[in-house]
């Protein structure tokens, strides 16, 4: 059997943060499949159409299922159209807020901008500590210590998980985080890489954040019922499901402190519906080595580099008959993780430089 | 003082491109705009030193590959987070078909 397991530090500020520099596993250099230029020039093209499209769609979509709501509302079929609605405004805002955060779902900048605060309202995560703890996820993914938006620390906290398909781990420590921004104060993590020239938007973004939702509050005391709320507050905790069923697929159960994401990324095919919502960050292998590709051309990128990749996931099925069992494993035992299997085609991992000092 | 290096050919830059210039222990970034335009900037990301060569260049705008951090070419400036701090520019011209760029 194997040696006696020391419990990680996954915060930002312990012991493993301070050994992944060490070992050179913070901002380090990451594997990346090699395609020629040319292609890449033509793959990382900005366009404006499709997420005009998709965005317009999005809304038109909240908006119906929003009327249906209200029209129904008193009457138990009123939860078809939340439900609905709750998806819309709770989990496709994910996809939407991370894209934006890239700044690569749009060609204009502005509109980028303009989708990325509103999804970020949406989806209960504020925009400035979030790009930049996104930006860290990107330098340094799943690198204990150092990456901040490691889904699954081992050993899993299961009930956690599972208590995130309602975004109730996550939502009241960002509520929680938001008022303490009011206060015109950041968290010790947030400190490390919320740079100095951004932290008046921290505060000023979580002010306006709290005046709206005591508005809509006040309005559903003021008229004695908790429809307002149905609207703006709650979806983000009862339409977070989907996302959760997504994005767990991202990373869990796989690799930790490795330096290229074939060995801690997945992608997985889905439906189109699941496509629309997650705006294709199925595809994140691709995703995470190369950030500059919008994503409706993910699928491309995807076809361009599968010779180089683990044999993607067939669907929610195949994948999940992976993580559950895997998440149950590591509460038993934390070193255990999945390793991806690369095809012969495939240039040879690279693990990086913390290989031969990992406990694994 | 000036300090004028001789960098490459301009045909040795695509239109709407970077490449990576090394001189000494420097590194700079060399940019042809879809007009034809040649500018030279710093190397390095200022956000977390990637080389910007990596990356691409979209409406007078290079890109960087590591965090989508964005700069304009001609001014260094950088358009917002991640990329928060300018990028240093340098005088280019050219000179008998070579892109020359003053590194002083
Ligand atoms: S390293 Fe260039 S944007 Fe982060």
């Amino acid at each position: 059997m194997t040696a006696e397991f020391t419990k990680r530090d996954y915060s930002l500020v312990g012991l493993d943060s301070k050994l992944a520099e060490e070992k050179g596993l913070a901002n380090a250099e990451w594997y990346a499949s090699e395609i020629p230029r040319k292609r890449m020039k033509e793959l990382i093209q900005r366009r404006n159409g499709p997420a005009i499209r998709d965005t317009a769609i999005w809304f038109i979509l909240l908006i119906a299922s929003g009327t249906a709501g209200y029209m129904l509302w008193g009457s138990w079929w009123a939860i078809l159209p939340f439900m609905i609605y709750g998806v819309l405004y709770g989990s496709a805002s994910d996809s939407r807020w991370h894209e934006c955060s890239h700044r690569t779902a749009f060609r204009t900048k502005w509109m980028n901008d303009v989708v990325y605060e509103i999804a970020s309202f949406m989806v209960m995560r504020e925009s400035v500590p979030w790009r930049w703890s996104h930006t860290r996820h990107h330098t340094d993914t799943i690198i204990v210590g150092r990456d901040p938006e490691i889904p699954a620390p081992r050993p899993p906290d299961l009930l956690g998980i599972a208590m995130s398909l309602f975004s109730l781990k996550t939502g009241p420590g960002e509520i929680l985080k938001v008022l303490l921004h009011c206060t015109g104060r950041l968290t010790a993590a947030e400190e490390t890489y919320i740079p100095g020239e951004e932290q008046h938007k921290v505060y000023r973004n979580a002010r306006i954040w709290v005046l709206i939702h005591a508005l809509v509050i006040a309005v559903a005391i003021g008229s004695g019922s908790i429809l307002p709320l149905m609207y703006i507050g709650l979806p983000s905790f009862y339409g977070a499901w989907e996302q959760l069923l997504c994005g767990l697929t991202q990373h869990i159960g796989l690799a930790e402190d490795v330096l290229d994401h074939r060995l801690n990324c997945r992608t997985v095919y889905m439906n189109p519906i699941s496509r629309f919502l997650y705006w294709e960050m199925n595809y994140h292998v691709e995703h995470h080595m190369f950030p500059m590709v919008p994503y409706h051309n993910l699928a491309k990128l995807h076809e361009e580099l599968k010779h180089d990749m683990p044999v993607p996931y067939s669907g929610f099925w195949e994948v999940y008959r992976e993580i559950i069992p895997a998440l149950f494993r590591q509460v038993k035992d934390p070193r255990y993780y999945v390793k991806r299997q690369l095809p012969g085609s495939a240039r040879p991992a690279m693990p990086g430089p913390a290989a031969a000092m990992m406990t694994e | 003082m000036e300090n004028w290096v001789q960098v490459c050919q301009v045909d040795d830059i695509e239109a709407e491109d970077v490449i990576r210039f090394d001189h000494g222990d420097r590194t700079f970034a060399i940019y042809r705009s879809d007009d034809d335009q040649y500018y030279a900037s710093d190397g390095l990301c200022t956000h977390e030193e990637v080389h910007l060569a990596g990356g691409f260049v979209m409406d007078n705008i290079i890109e960087c590959p590591k965090h989508n951090g964005r700069f304009d070419i001609a001014t260094g400036e950088a358009k917002g987070a991640p990329a928060c701090i300018d990028l240093r520019t340098y005088p280019v011209k050219i000179e008998a078909g070579r892109v020359v760029i003053d590194i002083s």
